[in-house]
C-alpha cells in the first residue's frame, strides 16, 4: 500500500466510525451499542499503552494500575476541587506519566517473568491503596461525579456541556472515538519514527543496543511513561462515563484482560490492540446469550484461537503476502 | 510472640507447596502458569466430593485430587503448551495461553461446583494448648504433611532419574536434549508434578480453611510473590519464598492490627523495595 492508499484507508475509517457509526446506530435504534463501542475504544487507548511496553520487550501487566490511578486523579480533581474535565484529562494521564517513572526506574531493570509478576503485584497494591488512602474515599468510592462541562475559547463553544446534551451517549462515543484515533495515530507516528526503531532494538537485544550507544534507561522510561499516560486518560474518561470510581473499577483481571488484548491483535502490529479489543469485548458480549457457559466458550475460543494463531489475529495474512511475493 | 512464629510455619509450609509447583513450571518451560490458582481450587473441590460428599478417608480424597491435578495438568501441556511453544514467534504467547486456561478452569469448576463457599468436617477434632501457643491440631496435622510433602518433592527431585533429568532441563534445555534426556517427555512429567503439587495442597487445605470457586486468582498472585522474593525457577527460592510470605502475614497481621486491612499492602511496598535492590530474588539466576 503507499502512503495515499494509506491515508485514504485511514480517513475513511475514521468517517465511518464518527459519521457512518452513529447513523446506523439510529437506523437501527440499537442504541445500546454507543456504550459497548465507547467501552471499546477507550480500553483499546489502555491496551495500546500496554501494547507499547510490549514493543520494549516487557510483559506489561499493570496497566489496571494506571487505570484506576487516572481515573481517581480525574474524579477526585472535579468533586472536590472542582477543576473542568478536560483539563483533568491530561493531568490525570500526566500524573500516571510521573508515577510510572518514578515506579519504573527500579523496575524497569526486570526483564521478562519478573517484570510481568511485579506489574501484576502493582495492579493489586493500586486497588488496595485505594482502599486505605483517605483522599480516595474507601470501598465506599467517589460517586455522582458532574459529567464533563463546556469548554469555551474566545466565546464560541468548542464543546457542549454534556448535561444540556440530549444523548450524552453519542457525546461520549466521539469523544472516545476521537481520542482513540489520535492516541492510535500517535503511536503509528511513534512506531514508525527513530524512537520507534530504537525501541524495536531494545525488544531484540538491549545490550546490543546499549553498546551501539542507545540511552536504553531513557528510552525504556519513555516508553513506560507513554503507555502509563494512555492509560490515565483511558482509566480518566471511564470515571466520567460511569459518574464513579471504586477501587474495584480496574483489577487484577482488567490488566490480564489488556495483555490479552494485545496478544490476540497481535504484538507486531500498531492495530493489534484495537482489533484484539473490539474482537474479545464484542465477543464477550455476544455470548452474553449462553448464560452460565459464557466463560467456558468465551475461554475454549481464546485456547482454540492460541492454538490456530499464536502470533495474534493480524498474522492472518502473512501467509498470504508471502505467496504472492513468490 | 511463639503463636506468630508458629503460625508462620504453618502458613509458610502450605506456600511453599504452592509456590514450588509453580517455580517448576517455569523453570521446565518458561511459562508463567496463571492457572497455578485455579489448580488450587480444582483440587480443593474434588477432595471436597470425595471426602466432604462421599465420606471416604481424608488422606485418599488428597492423593485422589493430586492424581487428577496431575492427569489435568499433562493433558494441558500436551495438547496445548507445547504446540504453541513450538510454533509462537514470541515467548510470551504462552502467557495469553495460561491465562485463557485460567478462565477456562474457572469455568469449569464454577459449572460443576457453583459459587458457594464449601467446607468439610474437621479431619482431627481437638485444639493443642500450652503455655504461648494455641493451635488446632488439624492445622498441626496439616502443616507437618506439608513440610513433609516438600521434604519428599526436594529428595525427588534431587536423587530420582526424572527428578535429575528435570533439573538438567532447567539448566540448559538444549544440552539436556543433546546429553539424550527426553524433553519432551520430561516437560510433560514436570508440568503434571507441578499441577500435582496446587491439587495436593488445595486438597489438604480445604479441611481448613474450605474452598471457594473464586479464590484462584488470589492464589495465583500469592503464589508469584512467593516466586519473586526467592528467585523465578529455583526449588529452594520457592520454599524460602513461600516461609518468608508466611512469616510476613502472621507478623503483619499481629503488628498492623490497629491500622486496618493494610497487611498486603505493606508486603507488596516492601517486595518493590527489595526487588529494585535484588532484581533477581533471594536466588534466582539473571534473567536475559
Amino acid at each position: 500500500m503507499t502512503a495515499r492508499q494509506k491515508l485514504g484507508w485511514v480517513i475513511a475509517s475514521v468517517a465511518f466510525l464518527l459519521v457512518g457509526v452513529p447513523l446506523l446506530i439510529s437506523a437501527t435504534g440499537r442504541t445500546d451499542l454507543y456504550y459497548t463501542l465507547t467501552t471499546v475504544a477507550l480500553l483499546s487507548i489502555i491496551s495500546g499503552g500496554v501494547w507499547l511496553t510490549f514493543y520494549i520487550g516487557r510483559i506489561n501487566i499493570g496497566q489496571g494500575a494506571f487505570a484506576l490511578i487516572g481515573g481517581y486523579v480525574s474524579a477526585i480533581l472535579v468533586t472536590q476541587y472542582g477543576v473542568s474535565f478536560w483539563l483533568t484529562l491530561p493531568l490525570a494521564g500526566l500524573f500516571c506519566a510521573v508515577v510510572s517513572i518514578v515506579i519504573g526506574l527500579p523496575i524497569l531493570r526486570l526483564r521478562g517473568v519478573y517484570f510481568a509478576m511485579v506489574t501484576l503485584t502493582m495492579t493489586e497494591v493500586a486497588r488496595l491503596s485505594a482502599f486505605a488512602l483517605p483522599i480516595t474515599n474507601g470501598a465506599k468510592g467517589i460517586v455522582n461525579i458532574p459529567l464533563p462541562g463546556a469548554v469555551t475559547l474566545f466565546g464560541v463553544t468548542i464543546i457542549p456541556d454534556f448535561a444540556t446534551l440530549t444523548n450524552p451517549r453519542l457525546a461520549f462515543y466521539i469523544t472516545s472515538v476521537v481520542m482513540m484515533v489520535v492516541c492510535f495515530a500517535f503511536l503509528y507516528r511513534l512506531v514508525h519514527s527513530r524512537v520507534g526503531k530504537i525501541c524495536q532494538s531494545l525488544q531484540q537485544n538491549e545490550e546490543l543496543a546499549s553498546s551501539i550507544g542507545v540511552n536504553i534507561t531513557y528510552m525504556r522510561i519513555l516508553a513506560f511513561a507513554v503507555s502509563s499516560f494512555l492509560g490515565g486518560i483511558g482509566g480518566a474518561m471511564f470515571a466520567a462515563i460511569a459518574q464513579s470510581m471504586y477501587p474495584s473499577s480496574f483489577g487484577v483481571q482488567d490488566s490480564v484482560n489488556f495483555m490479552l488484548n494485545c496478544f490476540l491483535g497481535g504484538l507486531g502490529y500498531v492495530l493489534g490492540p484495537m482489533l484484539g479489543t473490539f474482537v474479545l469485548y464484542f465477543g464477550w458480549d455476544l455470548l452474553f446469550k449462553t448464560g452460565d457457559f459464557q466463560l467456558l466458550i468465551y475461554s475454549s475460543i481464546l485456547i482454540v484461537l492460541m492454538l490456530v494463531l499464536p502470533n495474534g489475529l493480524l498474522s492472518i495474512r502473512l501467509p498470504v503476502q508471502k505467496r504472492a511475493s513468490l | 510472640m511463639e503463636q506468630v512464629i508458629i503460625n508462620g510455619l504453618y502458613l509458610g509450609a502450605q506456600y511453599a507447596l504452592i509456590a514450588l509447583g509453580l517455580t517448576l513450571i517455569f523453570a521446565l518451560m518458561n511459562v508463567l502458569n496463571f492457572a497455578h490458582g485455579q489448580m488450587y481450587v480444582l483440587g480443593g473441590f474434588i477432595t471436597y466430593v470425595i471426602y466432604g460428599q462421599l465420606g471416604l478417608p481424608f488422606p485418599l480424597a488428597v492423593i485422589c485430587s493430586g492424581l487428577t491435578l496431575a492427569a489435568v495438568g499433562s493433558v494441558i501441556e500436551r495438547f496445548l503448551f507445547a504446540p504453541v511453544i513450538k510454533r509462537s514467534a514470541r515467548e510470551e504467547s504462552t502467557m495469553l495461553l495460561a491465562a485463557a486456561v485460567a478462565f477456562f478452569l474457572d469455568a469449569v469448576i464454577l459449572l460443576l461446583f457453583g459459587e458457594k463457599q464449601r467446607g468439610v468436617p474437621k479431619i482431627i477434632n481437638g485444639v493443642f494448648v500450652s503455655d504461648s501457643v494455641v493451635m488446632p491440631y488439624d492445622r498441626i496435622v496439616v502443616g507437618v504433611v506439608a513440610m513433609a510433602m516438600i521434604v519428599a518433592f526436594m529428595l525427588y527431585m534431587q536423587y530420582s532419574k526424572p527428578g535429575r533429568a528435570m533439573r538438567a532441563l532447567a539448566q540448559d534445555r538444549i544440552a539436556a536434549q543433546l546429553m539424550g534426556v527426553n524433553v519432551d517427555r520430561y516437560s510433560t512429567i514436570g508440568f503434571a508434578l507441578g499441577a500435582m503439587l496446587a491439587g495436593l495442597v488445595g486438597g489438604l487445605l480445604v479441611s481448613i480453611t474450605g474452598v471457594n470457586s473464586g479464590i484462584g486468582g488470589s492464589i495465583s498472585i500469592k503464589a508469584f510473590l512467593m516466586v519473586m522474593i526467592g528467585g523465578a525457577g529455583v526449588v529452594g527460592g520457592a520454599i524460602a519464598g513461600g516461609f518468608i510470605l508466611g512469616m510476613m502475614e502472621s507478623v503483619g497481621l499481629t503488628l498492623l492490627r490497629n491500622f486496618g486491612d493494610v497487611t498486603y499492602l505493606v508486603i507488596f511496598a516492601l517486595l518493590m523495595i527489595f526487588l529494585s535492590i535484588r532484581p533477581h530474588g533471594l536466588m534466582g539466576k539473571p534473567w536475559g
